[in-house]
């Protein structure tokens, strides 16, 4: 049962092979046994769980028939949950249950889903290996002294163990598609404004967007289907129709023109991973598509950018984490300052507090032209870069990391080297375009990502390619042993 | 040396729309705490502003009104501080991008000159909660209604020069926001208030002293009081050989005194950045055009009206023109008695001294505009004299009925049988023999003043209800034969 995907999944109940309820029972006494291993659920809401489950075989029994109803999936704990902690990693919020549901709460429930829990997660989803959760790292189910990437790491172990078939995840520079390509998964950030954020914790607000991780890209799409759409309570998101992402699946791939940018394959790059990915090239040629090498100049700035742009923006919408209404507060504060103080420098981790500084830094009088001003023309020159490239070419493919899972620890006295990690996936987010990773092989057992980009609003394209490469290919179906 | 005041003031104009700038929250004053305060106002994890279209629309008005530029994009962005009243650790603000450019309002002195004075922007924002000290056993207590409730923050230029055209000033955007509709103007309740800038220089001297800033003046009369008590202090600190600082301080009206809140280097950096969770906002030409036609008569049309239309003073216009329901009582007064002039001294005399004695307002007025219209046409009709008729406006105001009701209740009507009245005449000046002997021996310039006597006499006489000028003019041909 659990090594069903959502579609089979949907298949399996509406031919009435097993119930909700059985298929719940089952992930929950998995994850009951498999995830101390792992440690990718912060929260795990079994009660919450069967009764959703007995409500949506309740609604089949009534004669509805969605594909996600039953569906069991869990949200990165940085969705807002009713009733439920909503920890987003950090101690900071440890404490703290959610008034309201998250927008991609509220549909995902309404299409019945079932929410097995929260998953762990990189503290306010800054980090790229699941390493700076107040609930201790996440281990890769690959290779358990490894990294799942981050910082949807807790999504991404979870669905690549077989524990779930689906999950969300947010992805601000690459934290869905990152650990999506570390644990043979494939994970979608959809274009800026297509998901709405309301409920979504913050990091950096205009590069944030949620989407799903499954093992499929017909996962994906389905997930997105119930996910996606305009919200009006998220001024960011977009009133544009949603794309029948399913039927966009089955589209042949002849005369899709691939570009294949040259600073996505220079320095830096794992040559079995460049090995893997050109395979995938190949893969893709024989389905009909051509290839084009193009460039992407600016690329090399987007890490400094990023890395103002980010941490600027963290560092304000971190401020309402103050001890005052919510979240943690420290004993016996003595007046407001040391309150102030103390909390947050109790409640928060290291890695926060290095991008809180950074980011006071960036937006510092007499600092602001230098940096922030300086980040977002970068910012500019990147998304034109994408806009010209898509003059050309349909799809822009590469290597989602320039790296193979590392080993735990390994990163932690450098931070400079984790934000690395990022540099192939970054540059979507400050465009704003959507991005998607898929499974393409393995070296030295652990999985290798191929990162597929699209011009605004174009997640059915991306979903179309990977869907088609999945048709032809095997790797998205490997499981880790022992999982 | 004489000294030279520097005036620019902060207004902050709370708009009174029916929701929170970023919330669907009401903005009613006075609630419970906190029950005005959704999970937005609460700066709860997660939750994401969205842009009253009302507080848009009401700024468009205000920009239109002082015939500022208004750009067709502006922008929301962050100001950074800590406060246990301000939830998301930030206000939502304007700063590069303001929705109201560079404008002005006239303003008409006592004197009856007229002032330019400059606005440099005007920008939307949103007003952070209140903390409450009281009550709560060495804690503070926070209520967070007012979190979120449109502000629209004008800035003038540093054009005003002293106390008295400041309080001008304000009372001229007093008088604006509460023509357009945008604001209630209650300053008791903080729904306008303002900070002045303030520095004093030598007469002449071209560059600005240093400027202190006082925070939060919450009355007319306040502003003045700060104002002038501030550049005193300035200009004795200077002349004593020390040095304003840039800071900010607070205005005491228990003590009559500023102080000291912080100074400049206390000052936060605000860290501003475009807010990223709301879009620029962008304002179309057809909307513009739409809020144009919907401005109503503005106080400056209305004064040069009342001018023009009624040939009243520049000063009186402007007293008139200063709240709409003042002016509006004015118009409906001269609609009935069809007198403006009439008109315009009884609404700025008896009646403003009535209802500043009772504490109302004019639209609580217990005389009504129809019923001192009846009046003055009474008094034009010569059926009572301007000194009756102020027995009769007491009387009205007392409840006792209308004019007419009360001079045939009272047998106030003016008596006009010259017949009766030479009678009335021969009797007084008999009466005061001596007084005529003395007078008709009298040069021209003593006579002038014996004769007020007998006009005084005889008024006396009959209880105030003879003709005036019909007293004069007999009294005149009995006396000097």
């Amino acid at each position: 049962m659990h090594q069903l995907t959502l579609a089979g999944i949907a298949r399996a109940l509406a031919a009435k092979t097993f119930s909700a309820e059985e298929l719940t029972r089952t992930l929950l006494t998995r994850i009951e046994q498999l995830d101390p291993q792992l440690n990718a659920f912060v929260t795990v809401t079994a009660d919450q769980a069967l009764e959703q489950a007995r409500a949506a075989d309740a609604r089949r029994a009534a004669g509805e028939n969605g594909p996600l109803l039953g569906a069991p999936i869990a949200h990165k704990d940085l969705f807002c949950t009713l009733g439920i902690r909503t920890s987003c990693g950090s101690k900071i919020l440890d404490a703290f249950k959610a008034p309201y549901d998250a927008t991609v709460v509220q549909r995902l429930a309404d299409a019945g889903a079932v929410s097995l829990g929260k998953l762990n997660m990189d503290e306010f989803a800054m980090g790229s290996a699941n390493e700076s959760s107040y609930y201790g790292p996440v281990k890769n189910p690959w290779d358990l002294s490894r990294v799942p990437g981050g910082s949807s790491g807790g999504s991404a172990a979870a669905v690549a163990a077989r524990l779930l078939p689906a999950a969300t995840g947010t992805d601000t520079g690459g934290s869905i598609r990152q650990p999506a390509a570390l644990t043979n998964l494939t994970g979608l950030k959809p274009t800026y404004g297509r998901v709405s954020r309301w409920g979504m914790i913050a990091y950096a607000s205009s590069l944030d967007q949620g989407g799903p991780m499954a093992r499929t890209a017909e996962d994906c799409a389905l997930m997105l289907g119930a996910m996606a759409g305009f919200d009006p309570k998220d001024s960011t998101s977009v009133d544009q129709p949603l794309d029948d992402y399913l039927a966009a699946l089955g589209k042949p791939l002849n005369g899709l023109r691939i570009g294949l940018p040259k600073e996505y394959f220079g320095e830096g790059l794992d040559a079995r991973i460049a090995d893997a990915v050109m395979a995938a090239v190949e893969e893709l040629k024989k389905l009909g598509a051509t290839v084009k090498d193009i460039s992407l100049p600016n690329m090399q700035h987007a890490i400094p950018s990023y890395y103002v742009i980010a941490p600027a923006e963290a560092s304000s919408n971190l401020s309402r984490f103050d001890g005052v209404r919510f979240g943690y507060r420290c004993e016996n504060p003595v007046d407001l300052t040391d309150l102030y103080k103390r909390s947050r420098a109790e409640g928060f981790g290291d890695e926060v507090k290095r991008r809180i500084m950074v980011g006071t830094y960036a937006l510092s009088a007499g600092y602001y032209d230098a940096y922030y001003i300086k980040a977002q023309q970068i910012r500019r020159l990147i998304k034109n870069d994408f806009v010209s490239a898509f003059e050309e070419v349909d799809v822009i493919l590469g290597p989602t990391t320039p790296n193979l899972a590392w080993k735990l620890g390994e990163k932690n006295a450098d931070p400079v080297s984790a934000y690395l990690e990022d540099i192939y996936t970054i540059t979507a987010n400050l465009a704003g375009i959507p991005g998607l990773s898929m499974p393409a092989g393995f070296v030295d057992g652990l999985p290798v990502g191929v990162q597929l980009l699209a011009p605004y609003f174009q997640e059915s394209r991306l979903l179309n390619v990977a869907h088609q490469y999945q048709q032809v290919t095997e790797w998205h179906k490997q499981a880790p042993s022992g999982f | 040396m004489q000294w030279e005041t520097v005036i620019g003031l902060e207004i902050h104009a709370q708009l009174a729309t029916q929701s929170k700038i970023f919330s669907g929250s009401a903005t009613t004053f006075g609630a419970e705490p906190n029950t005005q305060a959704s999970l937005v106002d609460l700066g709860m994890p997660g939750t994401l502003p969205v842009l009253n279209a009302e507080a848009v629309r009401m700024a468009c008005k205000f920009g239109l009104a002082i015939d500022a530029e208004i750009a067709e994009k502006n922008v929301f962005a962050r100001k950074n501080y800590f406060y246990p009243d301000l939830p998301k650790g930030y206000q939502t603000s304007q700063m590069d991008h303001p929705i109201v450019g560079k404008g002005h309002l006239d303003i008409i002195l006592e004197d009856g000159t007229t002032r330019r004075i400059g606005i440099t922007r005007a920008h939307l924002e949103e007003d952070a909660g209140k903390s409450l000290h009281e009550d709560f056993q060495g804690m503070s207590g926070i209520d967070l209604n007012r979190a979120g409730t449109p502000l629209l923050e004008i800035v003038s230029e540093p054009d005003i020069r002293s106390a008295k055209e400041a309080v001008a000033y304000v009372k001229a955007i007093h008088a604006l926001v509460r023509y357009l509709g945008i604001c209630d103007g209650n300053m008791a309740e903080g729904s306008l208030r303002c900070d002045c800038n303030v520095s004093v220089r030598p007469k002449g001297q071209a560059e600005f002293g240093t400027r202190a800033e006082i925070k939060n003046v919450n009355s007319f009369r306040f502003i003045e009081k700060a104002i002038n008590h501030e550049v005193q202090r300035q200009i004795e600190l200077i002349e004593d050989g020390g040095k304003v600082v840039q800071e900010t301080r607070l205005y005491d009206p228990n003590k009559d005194e500023t102080r000291s809140m912080r100074s400049k280097e206390e000052a936060n950096d605000y860290r501003y950045f475009p807010c990223p969770d709301l879009l620029p906002v962008v304002i179309e030409q057809s909307f513009l055009d739409e809020v144009r036609a919907s401005l109503p008569e503005l106080p400056v049309q209305k004064r040069e009206r009342f001018e023009s239309q009624f040939g009243l003073s520049a000063y009186d216009a402007t007293v008139l023109a200063a709240s709409r329901e003042m002016a509006d009582y004015f118009e409906a007064v001269q609609q009935v008695c069809g007198d403006a002039k009439l008109a315009a001294n009884w609404v700025m005399g008896e009646l403003s001294s009535l209802l500043n004695k009772e504490g109302l307002e004019i639209d609580q007025s217990p005389v009504s505009a129809e019923q001192l219209g009846g009046m003055i046409l009474r008094i034009k009709d010569d059926t009572i004299s301007g000194k009756i008729a102020k027995m009769v406006f007491e009387a009205m105001a007392a409840g006792e009925g209308s004019a007419d009701e009360i001079i045939e209740k009272k047998g106030l009507k003016q008596v006009t049988d010259s017949g009766a009245i030479e009678k009335m005449l021969d009797e007084v000046l008999a009466a005061n023999a001596e007084q005529v002997e003395q007078y008709r021996a009298s040069d021209e310039a003593k006579r002038g003043k014996m004769f007020g006597f007998f006009v005084g006499q005889a008024m006396k006489a009959s209880k105030g209800k003879a003709n005036p000028g019909q007293v004069n003019e007999l009294l005149k041909k009995k006396l000097d034969g």
